[in-house]
């Protein structure tokens, strides 16, 4: 779960990070307050989850009053590459001597917390890397031993910043993975980590992405989610306890373990279709799940036909069968439904599909039957774009929505952030419920 | 023989009194896997159908030989039971819990890595040698035995691909499942390689998917070092980058973890990879076909 960068720097405090003095403010009136109270002059942050905010004109400098209001206004409501503003931070500004680049991660490649230091700061990491590979220096840490001061000099010497600082930045990386275990989190980004002309550090920009998988242990952080970048259709599928991921064509997909699902989106794709979404029933889907499920999926007014992808091994294919008749009886259902029951119960479920008799639902027998059935059913599509050079969309990430919205901490050759909600995957591991 | 679960196996449960252990565990002890023991805290002295209920794995082990667990607890007690049975002296652990937090996964790997005791999982099926085991909530119906070790990042897919793997008449050594968490206990490399070393496995089918780096890793691995065939699957060419699919380590982060690169760096190194779970069973059965 990522984080604004005032919820970030907020953690950052809490474990001893210095960060310049702010508030948060959602309204011009409050961000003027806040200008006020923190005395002349202020940066006017837009608080949204993407990086590159400064590029974008979501950060300006207010001098006074005046300028604190103009900004604000012109930033609240602003779009920063698909996401709406809502929220401002508003902190005093700093003056800057240096800028310099900090993170912590989880490298799952070496499975093993990995810190990184550059003296190029204020450009995105993998900008740095393109320009000069050995500008970033890094050090794995032994998560049962922890950082030591040792990792600072290594990594203050390697990257080469200003001999002055090569202390309190040690200081300020130590600090950071206190915060990086204490607070569970998957990355902790500090770009700009400032100098200022004083010689001080500072966190000008927090990055944190926690992991979601741990907020029973962080219920203030738990408070912090941000519906920012999620749509209607993720909200209401979370809310429901169901794992779902928009996505831009006009399939609608379900299925069971995730798998399964990603397998399922391919394979549409293969036959030349578009998927809408990824949505995981989960392992042992029970019919109310279903329901929910079929309502999610179908609320996607893009959405031209749906493919149910089924492999019971705990889940039963009757129960899906089940919920999807139920689901019938609800719901005013316009659009035709492919429906591929294998595995567990698959008999019966075909059955009470058989007796249901259900207007517009085609049962297959195998998964490349059902995706090409769903594929034709489902038709182009209203999107004109015929932009794609060969007849079949590339199996490849090409088919995908939203390239330019990568997260911000594209931290190459590492993981950044592999710890967003796994709910309702293939095993029911809560026995005690 | 067969690879981590086999005749040998002598099961302890941790969580076997939940509702959802007991499910599985008696699947288990009906295919045949020798199920001695479950603990449960403060239930020590009470019984599941039989089956003795310890208060921890150490008296479990000390009573009753158990070698392997498997932990059934929910997450915030699942890091905790895998080091109570590594440190009670079990060879195998085997997690089936999902949603474990990254950050106790990264000390139970660290500590478990510098020991003896091996981990598969968590977020898992669980691993199961037809005829032989089973350990976990892999359906073992679909699945007989013969020459194919399968190894899955994912429950569901492999029973898919299990399927389609014996609609042409193949059956497996054995099917291990290590789980869909950005930090499991064992990678592919690892089961490869215990696969390689298996006199009954004659082919491996590995089946990956989007997120981190463990399908290139193994790519290099089976160039150097694997003499059977090995067909590969990997799930997750559509996904977007920045969203995670399902399974908390399916994530394509920036340009890194894509499905592309994945088969990429398979097929560099001369690893078949099927485009879809039909096609893993046909390029196998021209595999075995060439190798036979
Ligand atoms: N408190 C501050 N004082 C002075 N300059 C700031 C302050 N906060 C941000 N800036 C300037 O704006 C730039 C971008 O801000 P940052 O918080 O890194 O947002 P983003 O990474 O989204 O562009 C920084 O590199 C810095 O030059
Ligand atoms: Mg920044």
């Amino acid at each position: 779960m990522d984080l604004l960068e005032y919820q970030g720097k907020q953690l950052f405090r809490s474990h001893g990070v210095p960060t310049p003095d702010g508030r948060p403010a959602q309204t011009t009136e409050e961000a003027v307050e806040a200008g006020e109270e923190l005395g002349y002059p202020v940066v006017v942050k837009a608080q949204v989850l993407i990086g590159g905010r400064g590029k974008a004109g979501g950060i300006k400098v207010a001098n006074d009053r005046e300028e604190a209001r103009e900004h604000a206004d012109a930033i609240l409501g602003m779009d920063i590459r698909g996401f709406a503003v809502h929220e401002l931070y508003i902190e005093k500004a700093s003056q800057i001597a240096e800028e310099y680049y900090a993170a912590i991660l989880l490298d799952r490649g070496a499975k093993q917390p990995m810190a990184m230091l550059s003296r190029m700061g204020g450009m995105d990491v993998e900008e740095i890397a393109e320009r000069d590979p050995k500008a970033i220096a890094r050090v794995h840490i032994d998560p049962l031993v922890g950082f030591q001061d040792f990792h600072g000099r290594r990594l203050a010497f390697e990257a080469g910043i200003a001999a002055d600082v090569i202390r309190p930045v040690g200081a300020m990386l130590a600090r950071l993975y206190d915060a990086f275990v204490g607070e569970d989190a998957m990355l902790v980004e500090v770009n700009p980590l400032l100098v200022t002309e004083a010689r001080e550090v500072v966190a000008l920009d927090a990055k944190v992405t926690v992991d979601a998988n741990a907020l029973y242990k962080h219920p203030e952080t738990a408070q912090m989610r941000n519906s920012g970048g999620e749509d209607e259709q993720e909200q209401m599928a979370r809310e429901h306890g169901l794992t779902y991921v928009k996505l831009d064509g006009n399939v609608g997909i379900l299925g069971n373990g995730a798998g399964l699902v990603m397998s399922t989106l391919d394979v549409v794709a293969q036959a030349g279709g578009r998927p809408a979404n990824f949505l995981d029933a989960g392992g042992g889907s029970r019919a109310e799940a279903i329901v929910d499920a079929v309502e999610v999926i179908l609320s996607d007014p893009k959405v031209d036909a749906v493919l149910f992808n089924i492999f019971g091994g705990i889940t039963r294919c009757d129960e899906v069968a089940r919920g999807l008749v139920t689901a019938f009886g609800q719901i005013d259902v316009t659009v035709p439904f492919v429906v591929r029951l294998d595995g567990t119960n698959d008999q019966e479920g075909r059955q009470i599909l058989a007796d249901a008799n259900l207007d517009g639902v085609h049962v297959e027998k195998t998964m490349l039957g059902a995706a090409a059935r769903v594929v034709e059913l489902a038709g182009d599509g209203e999107t004109p774009s015929v932009t794609e050079t060969g007849e079949h969309p590339a199996p490849v990430g090409a088919g995908t929505a939203d390239t330019g919205a990568a997260s911000q901490a594209d931290v190459s050759g590492t993981d950044a952030a592999g710890a967003e909600a796994a709910g309702g995957g293939a095993t029911p591991p809560e026995p005690t419920r | 023989m067969s690879v981590l679960v086999g005749a040998d196996t002598k099961l302890v449960i941790s969580g076997l009194t939940g509702r959802e252990g007991t499910f599985h565990g008696m699947n288990n002890r009906r295919y045949g896997t020798d199920l001695v023991a479950g603990v449960t805290p403060g239930k020590g002295g009470q019984d599941v159908e039989g089956v003795p209920i310890f208060d921890t794995v150490h008296d479990a082990v000390a009573e009753t030989g158990a070698n392997t667990s498997m932990v059934f607890v929910p997450p915030r007690f699942a890091a905790d039971s895998i080091l109570e049975a590594a440190d009670a002296g079990i060879e195998l652990v085997v997690c089936i819990t999902e949603g474990i937090p990254a950050h106790d996964m990264l000390r139970v790997y660290t500590h478990l890595r510098r020991g003896q005791t091996k981990l598969i999982g968590p977020n898992c099926p669980g691993v199961l040698s037809p005829g032989k085991a089973n350990v976990g909530i892999i359906p073992a119906h679909f699945f007989s035995q013969g020459g194919v070790g399968l190894v899955s990042r994912s429950g569901t897919l492999t029973y898919q691909i299990g399927n389609e793997l014996a609609g042409r008449g193949f059956g497996n050594s054995t099917i291990v499942g290590i789980g869909g968490d950005p930090i499991v206990g064992s990678s592919f490399i690892d089961v490869i390689a215990q696969f390689e070393d298996d006199p009954e496995t004659e082919l491996i089918v590995m089946c990956g998917e989007i997120g981190g780096d463990e399908e290139e890793r193994t790519a290099d691995y089976i160039a150097e070092h694997v003499s059977k065939p090995v067909v590969a699957y990997i799930a997750g060419f559509t996904a977007p980058p920045g969203k995670t699919m399902g399974h908390a380590g399916a994530i394509v982060s920036g340009s890194s973890g894509t499905a592309q690169a994945k088969a990429e760096a398979l097929e560099a190194q001369g690893v078949r990879v099927g485009r879809t779970p039909t096609e893993v069973a046909e390029v196998a059965a021209e595999l075995s076909g060439a190798a036979a």
